[in-house]
């Protein structure tokens, strides 16, 4: 076996020139699999690390009906929530039927499709959101409002200066913006609203009753608490209580993307099939070359299964050099694109282990045919000059 | 106990060409023969069959006491790699390997482990006086050093005969005379040797002379 792979090394670095060309196929192929595993598989590692550090423990609960008469939540829900006892943090807001104007000499019909809110203080460490600039809702009953990151960037207000505070017109009533929410992709129906304080709503002439309930658990029990907040919310009608976790749609997106794979790993196939070929033609005209050397090998003593493992083993180990060769130029290339988009590396071991054995064999059936025809070459026509 | 045995062989192509006809041969351990004729006569052929690279059509050929003409491919090529060493016109050296690289692939197929052929190496090129110039590649060695690597890689493991084809038709006289000088020192030391040439003179330096015309033998 050491034999084998000595002499098949031999007979690779004998021919340099022709094994790095007769390898180039091999290696494409194999660049060509590490990267289309590799980059989707870098990807999903982005959004895993991404949805960890959103969190995946977050609950959105809201009447599921979209008709007028939709059971209103009762008034007291983020409390009722708040007593399942797995849930850290519960927080209701509810949509005002008011107008969001940048001054009241605004167009009331322009209104750049900004919700209003009525929010309370914990909702923001209930869905982790971090502010952009400026403070939270921390004063109940003052008419103040914190704008989302898109609603801030429709009305203009990206910057908060303490001396000269702006305002906004919700309704016909003008508040104080206090602060601007940091982008927060795991809730983007908040982005695009203002959040007016719950109290300083109220004043505005709203019922009371919150239309959604935000809410964090602990990550274990994030299934039960789903199931049982329709029944904590709606008792008489359970099944009009949505429940949706944020973190799964957009792990629904980002799956969707890594669909064009299996064409390109196609693309694989074929350029390693291409590269087999290649090997293939370069073991035939090296045994053209090479007669003397089997007759003489013959001469001392190689049986016809010597030199046919000879010659399967010095494809193999071109078709193999030509496959590292190629994981190399893989993860290089998957490297720097993850790099770019600022992803982590993955390489799938599976898609490597895989794609290495494969090009072994690529090489193995590229060299049948050749080391067949080495090995019944007789010893006299080889040594015949 | 004799070494090789042709018994009646022959040797005829396809197309009935005819090369060898009935050629009883005997060699004996420690004997010095060489097998002379004119080109075309069948001294490739008688070679050959001598060798086991090729088969006769009619008669035998006992190596050792074995009779190669029953013997499958795998049992032939043992038979080669334990009892047979061949010297070309040509050395047929491999460009990238030193002259002790070379002569160790002379023990590939041997049976020997890996650890013993370098040093075996060694000593068959000091036996062929190139000790010196064991890690030399072949482009640096002069024709008749090939030469002498080659003779080296066919007793490196030590073989009851050393068949040579024109070992000398590719060198100058001087270098040629050397080489059969190393014959005659090879053969002082006990090693057996069949070679064929063309070149009477050549012949004259062997204790025994078989004349070989139209396929025939003339002891």
């Amino acid at each position: 076996m050491t034999d084998a792979l000595h002499e098949a090394w031999r007979g690779v670095r004998g021919r340099p020139g022709r094994a790095v060309m007769s390898g180039i196929g091999i290696a494409l192929g194999m660049a060509t699999l590490v990267l289309v595993t590799g980059i989707p598989a870098s990807g999903q590692a982005d959004l895993d690390r991404r949805l960890t550090a959103l969190g995946t423990d977050i609950l959105v609960a809201q009447p599921s009906a979209a008709s007028e008469d939709a059971p209103a939540l009762p008034e007291h829900a983020a409390a009722m929530v708040r007593r399942i006892g797995p849930v850290e943090a519960a927080s209701a807001v509810a949509s005002l039927d008011a107008r969001v104007r940048r001054t009241p000499l605004a167009d009331p019909n322009d209104t750049a499709g900004i919700v209003a809110l009525a929010a309370t203080g914990d909702l923001l460490r209930t869905i982790r959101g971090r502010l952009a600039s400026g403070a939270f809702l921390s004063s109940p009953g003052l008419p103040t409002v914190v704008l989302g990151a898109q609603s801030a960037r429709w009305l203009g207000i990206t910057r908060l200066d303490p001396a000269r505070p702006a305002q906004i017109t919700v309704g016909d009533t003008r508040l104080t913006v206090v602060g601007i929410l940091a982008p927060m992709p795991l809730t983007p129906e908040l982005e695009q609203s203002v959040l007016v304080d719950w109290d300083a709503a109220l004043a505005l002439g709203f019922d009371g009753h919150p239309s959604v309930v935000y809410l964090r658990t602990a990550e274990s029990q994030v299934e039960s608490v789903r199931d049982v907040l329709p029944a904590t919310l709606s008792p008489e009608l359970p099944g009009l209580v949505g429940v949706s976790r944020p973190s799964d749609a957009l792990a629904a997106k980002r799956a969707s993307q890594g669909t064009f794979s299996a064409l390109f790993l196609g693309l694989a196939g074929v350029a390693l099939a291409v590269g087999g070929i290649g090997i293939a033609n370069t073991m035939i005209v090296g045994i053209l070359e090479r007669r003397r050397e089997i007759g003489l090998r013959r001469a001392l003593g190689a049986r016809r299964k010597d030199i046919r493992r000879q010659f399967l083993t010095e494809a193999m180990l071109l078709s193999a050099l030509g496959g590292i060769a190629g994981v190399i130029g893989g993860v290089v290339g998957t490297f720097g694109f993850a790099t770019t988009r600022g992803w982590p590396l993955v390489v799938p071991l599976p898609a490597l282990a895989g794609g290495l054995a494969g090009s072994v064999l690529v090489g193995a059936l590229a060299g049948l045919y050749p080391a067949v025809r080495a090995a019944r070459l007789p010893p006299t026509e080889a040594l015949a000059t | 106990m004799s070494v090789l045995e042709l018994a009646g062989a022959g040797k005829e192509y396809a197309g009935g060409v005819v090369a060898l006809r009935d050629v009883d041969l005997t060699i004996g351990a420690g004997e010095d023969l060489a097998i002379v004729g004119p080109s075309g006569s069948g001294k490739s052929t008688l070679l050959h069959l001598m060798g086991t690279l090729d088969r006769p059509t009619t008669g035998k050929v006992h190596i050792a006491g074995e009779d190669a003409t029953a013997l499958g491919d795998d049992a032939l090529s043992r038979l080669r790699s334990r009892w047979l060493g061949f010297v070309f016109q040509q050395s047929y050296l491999a460009d990238r390997l030193t002259a002790v690289e070379n002569v160790a692939v002379g023990l590939l197929y041997a049976a020997t482990p890996r650890r013993h052929r370098r040093r075996r190496a060694e000593d068959a090129l000091d036996r062929v006086g190139l000790g010196h110039r064991r890690d030399h590649l072949p482009h640096q060695l002069s024709g008749g050093e090939r030469q002498r690597v080659g003779i080296a890689r066919a007793l490196v493991n030590q073989p009851a005969l050393v068949l040579a084809d024109e070992p000398t038709g590719a060198l100058d006289q001087d270098t040629g005379r050397q080489v059969l000088a190393l014959f005659r020192d090879l053969h002082a030391q006990g090693t057996t040797i069949a070679l064929i040439t063309h070149d009477p003179i050549v012949a004259d330096t062997f204790s025994r002379r078989v004349e070989i015309r139209d396929g025939r033998i003339t002891p």
